[in-house]
């Protein structure tokens, strides 16, 4: 199981901050594809992703355990 | 703990403290606040989120690229969350130097960061609506997932 956690504009679309899915051995690529195709979000190109509370690239592979992240675009200061 | 994030009321001389040093001749202080006023659009408030434990991970990069660059500096950031009126404190960046110029250089190089890669988020209340700051614009895109290189050192 990996956790995936929403944050912004991402929490209010998908409408819970996080959701706990099956998944092991698969890069963000697909995840991304996943979360887009189930809550019908096109614009996750523009969101980084970060596991283990560092970013990572689409490439990565996701392991049991993961906690994934999405961070759109950050406004803070 | 010279990185934080807080729900309450920023104590900037509590942040100032913190940079203190014998070897210092110089400290920079920035105090972002709420305004009210962004491109003519009045903000009733705004309410500011963060993934708070890589926040403090990413501040405390931040701190550590500064220690690099400007080796004899000391820093301290801290960021409040959550709803935060016009005039109030959103984040104090305090750096000390024993040279005034590099006090101001870090600290600027501190906010910018802040900017690139520390994951907060402000939302802008308005009297007719709301706005996630930051993303639906796409202003700012990352096609390979990531802030590249050029994004986290420009």
């Amino acid at each position: 199981m990996i956790k995936v956690l929403f944050f912004a504009h991402l929490k209010d679309v998908i409408g819970s901050e996080s959701v706990t899915l099956e998944m092991g051995g698969e890069n963000i690529i697909s995840l991304k594809k996943r979360i887009s195709d189930q809550y019908r979000i096109d614009s996750l190109h523009t969101v980084m992703v970060a596991v283990n509370e560092e970013f990572a690239d689409d490439s990565t592979i996701l392991s049991d355990g993961d906690i994934v992240a999405f961070i759109p675009p950050v406004s803070g200061g | 703990m010279n990185y934080e994030i807080t729900r309450n009321a920023i104590d900037v001389q509590e942040v100032i403290d913190k940079v203190i040093s014998r070897n210092a001749g110089a400290v920079t202080t920035f105090i972002g606040t709420v305004r009210e006023l962004t491109y003519g659009k009045k903000t009733l408030y705004l309410f500011y989120e963060a993934y708070e434990a890589m926040a403090v991970k990413k501040l405390e990069q931040i701190g550590r690229e500064i220690q690099e660059r400007w080796p004899d500096s000391l820093t301290a950031i801290t960021h409040r969350v959550g709803k935060l009126d016009i005039t109030d404190v959103a984040v104090v960046i305090a750096v000390s130097t024993p040279h005034r110029d590099d006090a101001y250089q870090a600290n600027r190089y501190a906010i910018e960061r802040i900017k690139e890669i520390v994951p907060i988020w402000k939302k802008e209340m308005w009297e007719d609506g709301e706005e996630w700051i930051g993303n639906q614009k796409e202003t700012v895109a990352y096609p390979k997932g990531k802030p590249e290189e050029k994004d986290l050192h420009d």
